[in-house]
């Protein structure tokens, strides 16, 4: 299968700190890939550095090349803003706007120049379909996005995501701040949309990385331990330190 | 790149200004950044050339003469030392009332309030103190101390004013500063066999300290720049000697600037200036001063 | 032994629950007193005289308490204030909160403290020396002490309040919005217009009405720049009188008690009741953005 990420020799420094050492990886089109490893091993930073998410946070140096497409996203000229449009990203805990469902969905295409209410409301509908959430909100589209529950709220930043059509959708642990039924649906969806989108997800989950990845990569200590097809990794992993965190030695 | 999966789509891709309205905006983007900050930043600048202004025309006026002598010659010569001294009496008293007032005021609502329709009221009551316009505290004390309470124009009814008005920036700072004081600490006293009340004077109250003190010195800061508060409680137009009891008028610098810079004709400009160099020298003092203490809690905090 | 440490502990007990509910005592003698010593005016003088009588000429034969050229002035003022300070403060705030660097933001809020902490009459001396010669020269007016000049120094005081209560209130936003919003393709502004102000709303109301509550009750500076005449302001080039500068300047020279006493008294419980329910509105708008 092509691969729709590359990433070569990836190093991220929080000031002094090293939180990413020479990571070298890709990640498939159109698959599932979960990043595992104990908190604070580097997987979400990894999942930021790929839409340049931590320019956000200052005294932040990054070393290495990613590829999306073939373009190094961080070389000179890249416009920061059309990669993060290309790459959508799903937060821990469901934060939507506080405004209203229809105008968290819209918002992407309005700020990218779309202004057309009826093409407006096709993306909005589409979008949410997408998510799984439409026949659950098509009713109340003008409520505010803060009355949903937690699962309903982080479909609808799925949506959200999803209304500015991404090549590439990021989820950072999306269902760690939910109850098992909640958390059950959308890796329904997740398993659906991976039909459309490569998908990159951090999760310490195993279990969950067990039931919808088809790739898995272990980080420790910023360092990518070990990347494989997903039954490969859980059933006969290379690394003894992937053996040892899968079989419960780190917490 | 099988796109044609996903349905319809691609919006952005239809409209060919895109590329050009972007660059276009971005470009407004950072005049408007710009045009913000140059607001800001012009907001400070004036700030520094009020301070500017006051210490070049003032600090000629200073002088050991300025500082130590009272007014003469209808207080076109001479010094202010008589209103540093009210001034410095005042910011005294006003805190010997203020401190325990408002810090037992936080200390109740931090340790003993229950929520309810008490509570409720109080923090009611000291954000509405907060608003209340300083004339208005003037007439109060007029009212109250002066007249009622028959304690007369006096350095008594005076700072019984001041301290009803910083009470609430007293109340505010040490609330917040118990507030911090992380809740182990106290479970760890009370779970040896610590009072209530002991666990508050020996563990709360120490460690919630520097938090308390910035609020006590901007409180002193407040009490040493207001003016109408004391117009009708306290402050004298002109009155060369010390006071001898807390039951004396006195003059006050903030009273005393208004005076020299409205009242008197033919006021020497320099003494103007000078008067206010030593009123804004010693509330901007007592600002950065506090300003220090919460950077220097803040650190030791933070390790 | 056991005994005098608990008979301790009860009486500073006692005591902390006496500050506690101090602030309700002070407030409602505050109300209790402003109240009591206006009545008295409203023997002689109708209600209805004090509040829609145009002239206030407490020391004529015989005095007329009309408050209608007080309000007037003070509205004048204020508003006008109000209507400079907050943009500018707003957009200070905005700056300070979502653009500046880390480094300068310190210096920043420092400066804004400086000027905050500013006694009200020095500001009103420097109004005096410098911005009172300046508005007369460059409008070519009779004289300097007009409400023009109130009202730009009454904006400078405002500042502070403006900036610091607008500034927590768009420190209070989440950053997740402000990383879904980044993550979704948006830009710095798009953020800052679209997602971080509407998030921040109530709170940067409060911010306005706080920075009028404080407007209004300024007494020094109006005292000292704005004329003081006592009539109805047709333009800001007019001097004006307000209601605080009214207490400050003629409170000590009145005979106590005397209906011009009380009259004072009475403007005074008008400030009271305005700054109140001004302030009563900050804190609503306020707490309506915790609830959320």
């Amino acid at each position: 299968m092509a691969d729709k990420i590359r990433v070569r020799g990836l190093s991220v420094y929080y000031g002094e700190l090293q939180a990413l050492r020479r990571v070298t990886t890709s990640i498939a089109d159109r698959a599932v890939t979960a990043l595992i490893g104990p908190s604070g091993c580097g997987k979400t930073t990894f999942l930021r550095s790929l839409n340049r998410l931590i320019d956000l946070i200052p005294n932040t140096r990054v070393e290495g090349q990613i590829f999306l497409d073939d373009v190094d996203v961080y070389s000179p000229g890249v416009d920061v803003v059309d990669l993060r449009r290309r790459v959508g990203m799903v937060f821990q805990t469901p934060n939507p706007f506080p405004k209203s469902i229809f105008d968290n969905v819209a918002y992407g295409p309005r700020i990218h120049g779309l202004s057309n209410q009826r093409r407006l409301e096709e993306v909005v509908e589409q979008s949410l379909r997408r998510a799984a959430l439409w026949d659950e909100v098509k009713d109340k589209l003008r409520h505010s996005a803060l009355d949903l529950s937690g699962g309903q709220q982080q479909r609808l930043v799925i949506a959200r995501a999803l209304a500015v059509e991404p090549d590439v959708l990021l989820m950072d642990e999306p269902t760690s701040a939910l109850d098992p039924i909640s958390a059950g649906r959308i890796e329904e969806l997740i398993t659906e949309l991976k039909a459309e989108y490569p998908i990159v997800i951090v999760t310490h989950n195993m279990q969950q990385a067990a039931r919808i990845a088809d790739w898995t990569g272990f980080f420790l200590h910023g360092e990518l331990v070990e990347f494989a097809e997903t039954e490969r990794l859980f059933t006969a992993p290379k690394e003894p330190r992937t053996e040892a965190y899968l079989t419960g030695r780190y917490g | 790149m099988g796109r044609g999966r996903r349905p319809a789509g691609t919006y952005w891709r239809l409209d060919p200004d895109l590329v050009a309205r972007r660059a276009r905006r971005l470009r407004v983007e950072r005049l408007y950044s710009w045009g913000l900050g140059l607001l800001a930043w012009s907001v400070v600048g004036l700030i520094a050339a009020i301070l500017g202004v006051i210490v070049w025309q003032g600090a000629p006026a200073i002088s050991l003469e300025f500082l130590t002598q009272p007014p003469r010659e209808g207080m076109r010569s001479g010094g202010i030392y008589p209103a540093i001294v009210g001034t410095l009496y005042l910011v005294g008293f006003t805190i010997a009332v203020a401190l325990p007032l408002g810090v037992g005021g936080a200390v109740y609502l931090t340790e003993y309030a229950r929520p309810g329709r008490l509570t409720r009221l109080i923090r009611l009551a000291i954000v509405n103190l907060a608003g209340v316009p300083s004339v208005v505290y003037g007439l109060f004390g007029l009212g109250l101390f002066v007249i009622f309470l028959g304690l007369g124009t006096s350095i008594l009814a005076g700072s019984l004013t001041l301290a009803l008005l910083i009470l609430p920036v007293v109340i505010t700072t040490a609330e917040e500063a118990i507030r911090a004081v992380p809740r182990s600490l106290r479970e760890a006293s009370l779970a040896l066999g610590a009072t209530r009340w002991q666990t508050v004077r020996e563990v709360v109250l120490p460690s919630a300290t520097p938090g308390i003190l910035t609020g006590i010195i901007l409180g002193m800061a407040r009490a040493a720049g207001e003016t109408a508060p004391i117009l009708f409680t306290v402050a004298a137009f002109f009155l060369p000697r010390l006071p001898v009891s807390i039951f004396d008028q006195v003059m006050a610098l903030p009273y005393h600037l208004f005076v020299v810079s409205t009242q008197i004709p033919n006021m020497p400009v320099e003494l103007q200036y000078g008067t206010a160099l030593v009123l804004v020298g010693l509330v901007t003092g007592l600002n950065l001063l506090a300003a220090a203490v919460r950077a220097r809690y803040r650190r030791a905090r933070r390790v | 032994m056991r005994n005098l440490r608990a008979l301790e502990g009860w009486i500073y007990e006692r005591l902390v629950a006496l500050s506690g509910i101090a602030s309700v005592v002070v407030m409602v003698l505050i109300f209790l007193f402003l109240f009591r010593e206006s009545v008295p005016l409203f023997r002689d003088v109708s209600l209805r005289h004090f509040l829609f009588g145009r002239d206030w000429l407490p020391i004529s034969e015989p005095p007329s308490f009309g408050i209608v050229p007080l309000v007037a002035g003070t509205f004048a003022v204020t508003v006008s204030a109000a209507v400079a300070a907050v943009p500018i403060g707003v957009g200070a705030a905005v700056y300070l909160a979502e653009i500046a660097p880390r480094r300068l933001r310190e210096g920043l809020k420092l400066a804004v403290e400086l000027l905050a902490a500013l006694p009200s009459v020095v500001i009103g001396f420097l109004g005096i020396r410098l911005l009172v010669p300046w508005v007369k020269a460059v409008f070519g007016l009779p004289t300097g002490f007009t409400a023009l000049t109130g009202a730009a120094l009454l904006a400078l005081m405002a500042l502070p309040t403006i900036i610091s209560v607008a500034e927590d209130a768009l420190g209070a936003v989440p950053g997740t919005y402000r990383q879904a919003s980044y993550a979704l393709g948006a830009t710095r502004w798009e953020t800052i217009t679209r997602v971080v102000i509407p998030a921040a709303r109530s709170g940067l109301l409060a911010a306005v009405l706080l920075g009028f509550g404080r407007v209004i009750g300024e007494t020094m500076v109006v005292l000292m720049v704005t004329g003081n005449a006592p009539i109805v302001p047709r333009s800001l080039f007019d001097p004006a009188r307000l209601m605080t500068a009214t207490i400050a300047a003629e409170m000590g020279e009145t005979v106590r008690p005397s209906e011009h006493y009380h009259a004072l008294f009475a403007v005074g419980a008008v400030l009271f009741a305005v700054t109140f329910l001004v302030n009563l509105a900050a804190d609503r708008v306020a707490r309506g953005r915790e609830a959320r």
